[in-house]
């Protein structure tokens, strides 16, 4: 009765919004606005993760503000730290020998500044992330309830209290004058003349993310997420290995939000505290809701939108309070999200195959 | 030797004994029906037995190796798969899907995997789908495969949970009350489905109160009453069973003054 | 010696709040199985509108409007959202408490500003001490030590002496059975939220001399009540308090090994180390059902 949705046609449909975006606003030459649209597809790259983790896996994390920044801070540390002084030391020749550190002048002086090469670390971010989120979910996954919720609260509290009481961090200041990302001639970078490239490379790995996690769902692994999401008890009879699966998932998740949190660090050339407060970890949780909870689609367009206009000033001074009275009026007036409401059902998970012919009528 | 044993299992909640001391066997390819009254510690030992709860003492075996202490995926691995007395159905997915998470044990792929799609990943599970349809077509709701499994009747949850169950392809199933909420032509149905089960060689343990259906296809009946084990055999030895008729008729007797 | 003596001092002064948010979680878990995330915010309120009051008022009678005030407000959102949402998720309504903590924050940044304010000091002033074995201590610091011991003496009467507070239990335990034996399981949970809400706010008025309010304390009073709560076993008021007082001991001592911006790391590491190894808590008994997931 169904029919598969078929997601390629809704990728050209993407494609196509983001580039008819892209002409508009050159048109009415308002190109500035890119960049705040490249941010907010960037942030909703967390938000894509956080929907695997919460809306399919139904598990809370208030710690993604904080996955984020670990990840936007070690890549910026590492490509801005300079380890010039370390020069002789035996492990610093052998990275050097690897081809991974980095030379350029110092903006201020003629002196050398080496650092570690940006697509270094950029997978030590991501793999440092990773790591720290499987610390922080072993114990608290195997929990009954909602102890993720509060062992990541904590968590996020800590990091945000890391961060601004180092100096080698930058305390309050955060971090500046992050080069940027290249990989084969493509840079991660804010200046203004490579804005319309990066808005693409932006988009790029926003669908890369949504078409994995989008197969990641409709899959044996997907189905069993949800499963844990419905009935962990019932999950776990039917041979769900549920702790495993609820920790890979969050370092997936967690993954997802160091990825963002690195290239954004590149784009804005630096990053500050304020990325791992609890209101930033609060506002993933609206974005989830908004955008559907267990919608991946829906987490996309609806973060890009409000994460965009949120950028533009939009909300004012009631920034964090617009996001928390979303959170509230989503779960508490349609917990299924305002497209489920409206009718409109951007995003059914369907099996991949529909039982042929022969299935029927060989069975007994 | 027997496929399932359970020595001395005894379980208590705070002060309340729910399990005091029971023993017994499952044989290979029999049905077992568990009885007694409200209260006896039925659901309780079935918990038990998949791994929900550890018990407080005692035993459990399977094919001779202790499974208590072991989670409820471990134990489903080797071979246990059951269905529960309130129906716990995924009911924001299809019917099919259900089936599907019950064939997930047998499927390989790892998340990266699944979110690559892999060629082999892709083959595994068109395989998969096939064979939980026909796990579906078994019980015969392969027409609802596409239905969201929260909007089927209660008749029919039960029929998804136990194909379901049946896509683990286990050794011992056990089925919490699988006749409740049944009307007598779904009951006749379900007997049958059940024997066809057992004659294919799937143990199978049963809670149930609808006696008739118990003394019509169990093979053996143990019989519960406060935790403790009162009697064990035949239906027609049990259906004859003193102690076991003092039981059921004191509590007609309490639901006749309550 | 006397340096321990003062760390000891300051960690069970701070240990008493945390243990009275510890309380207020419970309250509310064992009611209606939620973990409530705005129970800081309902400390920063208290202290907030008690200043406030007291710009007019004598300050008991700001307090203790102040706690009536957020008593008021606790029950006004079980009515305005859980109630309601009887039907929603455990998951749903936790994430309700989520936004409303952060809804409460931003309310309080514009109500009042981002500055830190304090309640005048209930005896004597800043400058003032009473000698206590050999320590000096601020006078306020009797003041909440009495308080919280007052607080958890009642709350033990209450819950062991009373109907009602025997009918709270009992909702927790079995809300079904409870509603069948006659008990209101909707008015239970109104006043759930209350008790919890007023407890935070008197938590908040007597730690406002000493540790001064701001609109952003609440969540991290609510983790360091959180593992308070975990270190006594959720779940269990009275072990809270034990749970509460340690928190506030080891975050107290860490100042002399860690430096004191990274205190709050000590309050967390227990947290985790707790969930750990004994996430059923210091007195808890480990039992198949209790909290391990399946």
């Amino acid at each position: 009765m169904n029919t598969t949705t078929r997601i390629w046609p809704r990728l050209a449909a993407f494609a196509a919004a983001a580039i008819v975006i892209q002409l508009s606003l050159g048109a009415a030459g308002k190109v500035y606005y890119l960049t705040q649209l490249t941010m907010a597809v960037y942030y909703a790259i967390v938000v894509m993760g956080l929907s695997l983790l919460m809306g399919y896996a139904g598990q809370v994390s208030l710690g993604h503000g904080a996955f984020f920044a670990i990840g936007g801070y070690t890549s910026a540390f590492l490509t801005t730290h300079n380890m010039a002084g370390c020069r002789g030391a035996a492990w610093f020749d052998l990275l050097d020998k690897c081809g991974v550190i980095v030379s350029r002048k110092s903006l201020y002086d003629d002196t050398l500044v080496l650092t570690v090469a940006p697509w270094l670390a950029f997978i030590v971010a991501v793999l440092l992330t990773v790591v720290i989120a499987a610390v922080i979910g072993y114990p608290s996954l195997r929990l009954r309830g909602h102890y993720l919720a509060m062992a990541t609260l904590g968590f996020g509290l800590i990091i945000h209290c890391i961060l601004i009481g180092s100096p080698v961090l930058g305390a309050a200041d955060g971090i500046t004058g992050v080069p940027s990302l290249s990989v084969g001639g493509l840079a991660v970078s804010g200046k203004s003349a490579v804005r319309v490239q990066n808005y693409y490379i932006a988009w790029a790995v926003a669908i890369a993310v949504l078409v994995l996690l989008r197969n990641l769902v409709e899959s044996r692994m997907g189905r069993a997420l949800r499963a844990i999401h419905d009935s962990e008890a019932a999950a776990s009879a039917m041979g769900v290995n549920t702790p495993k699966l609820k920790l890979e998932v969050l370092m997936v998740s967690a993954a997802l939000a160091a990825m963002a949190g690195s290239l954004l660090a590149h784009y804005n050339e630096g990053i500050g505290p304020s990325e791992s407060s609890s209101f930033k970890s609060v506002r993933y949780l609206a974005l989830v809701a908004a955008g559907g909870m267990a919608n991946l689609e829906g987490a996309l367009v609806v973060s890009t939108l409000l994460v965009f206009l949120s950028l533009r000033g939009w909300f004012g001074t009631y920034d964090n309070a617009v996001f928390g009275i979303i959170l509230i009026a989503i779960v508490a007036l349609a917990p299924q999200g305002p497209f489920r409401q409206l009718g409109l059902r951007m995003n059914r998970c369907r099996p991949l195959y529909k039982p042929g012919k022969e299935a029927r009528s060989g069975a007994s | 030797m027997a496929l399932l044993e359970a020595e001395n299992v005894r379980q208590c909640f705070g002060g309340l004994v729910a399990l005091n001391g029971v023993s017994f066997e499952v044989r290979r390819g029999q049905i077992m029906a568990i009885i007694g009254p409200n209260g006896a510690g039925k659901t309780t030992l079935f918990n038990i037995v998949c791994g929900l709860i550890n018990p407080t003492d005692g035993v459990v075996r399977m094919d001779g190796k202790v499974i208590t202490g072991l989670k409820p995926f471990q134990i489903a691995a080797l071979g246990v798969s059951r269905t529960f007395q309130n129906v716990s159905l995924f009911p924001h997915m299809t019917v099919l899907e259900n089936v599907l998470v019950g064939r997930h044990l047998h499927g390989r792929a790892g998340l990266i995997g699944c979110a690559l799609r892999l060629p082999t990943q892709r083959r595994e599970e068109k395989a998969m789908v096939e064979q939980a349809s026909r796990f579906l077509e078994e019980v015969g709701l392969a027409e609802k495969a596409q239905h969201s499994a929260g909007g089927l009747s209660l008749g029919q949850r039960r029929l998804v949970e136990l194909a379901r169950a049946l896509g683990t392809e286990p050794r011992l199933l056990l089925l919490d009350e699988p006749a409740s909420g049944l009307n007598t032509k779904e009951t006749d149905n379900l007997a049958k489905t059940l024997r066809r089960i057992r004659d294919r060689g799937i143990t199978l343990l049963m809670v149930e109160h609808d006696m008739s259906l118990v003394m019509d296809i169990a093979d053996e009946i143990l019989v519960l009453d406060f935790g403790v084990k009162i009697a064990e055999g035949p239906p027609a030895q049990v259906r004859s069973d003193p102690k076991v008729i003092a039981v059921y008729l004191g509590e007609k007797e309490n639901v006749a003054s309550g | 010696m006397v340096q321990a003596l003062q760390y000891f001092f300051s960690g069970i002064t701070v240990g008493s709040v945390y243990a009275i948010v510890a309380i207020g979680f419970n309250i509310i878990y064992s009611a209606t199985g939620v973990l409530n995330f705005a129970q800081g915010e309902f400390v920063m309120l208290g202290g907030m509108v008690a200043i406030t009051l007291a710009s007019f008022l004598p300050v008991p009678v700001a307090v203790a409007v102040a706690v009536a005030i957020v008593t008021l407000f606790g029950c006004g959102l079980e009515l305005v959202f859980f109630r309601r949402l009887r039907s929603h998720s455990i998951l749903h309504m936790i994430i309700i408490t989520i936004g409303l903590s952060i809804v409460i924050q931003e309310l309080a940044l514009h109500v009042w500003d981002e500055k830190v304010r304090s309640l005048p000091y209930f005896t004597g002033n800043e400058a003032s001490s009473v000698k206590l074995l050999g320590a000096a201590l601020s006078p306020q610091v009797i003041w909440v030590l009495g308080t919280a011991a007052i607080v958890v003496a009642l709350l033990q009467l209450f819950y062991k002496r009373t109907l009602y507070g025997r009918a709270m239990r009992a909702c927790s335990s079995n809300p079904e059975a409870a509603m069948l034996v006659g008990i209101n399981t909707g008015n239970m949970r109104t006043a759930a939220f209350g008790l919890s809400a007023g407890l935070g706010a008197l938590a908040g008025c007597v730690i406002s001399p000493i540790s001064m309010t701001h609109y952003e304390m609440g969540p991290g009073l609510a983790i360091k009540g959180f593992a308070a709560a975990v270190l006594g076993g959720l779940g269990n008021p009275m072990a809270a308090v034990v749970g509460g007082l340690m928190v506030g001991l080891i975050e107290a001592f860490s100042v002399s090994v860690i430096p004191s911006a990274f205190k709050d790391v000590a309050a967390f590491a227990i947290l985790l180390a707790m969930l750990f190894l004994r996430p059923h808590g210091l007195f808890g008994r480990p039992s198949g059902v209790s909290v391990r997931e399946v």
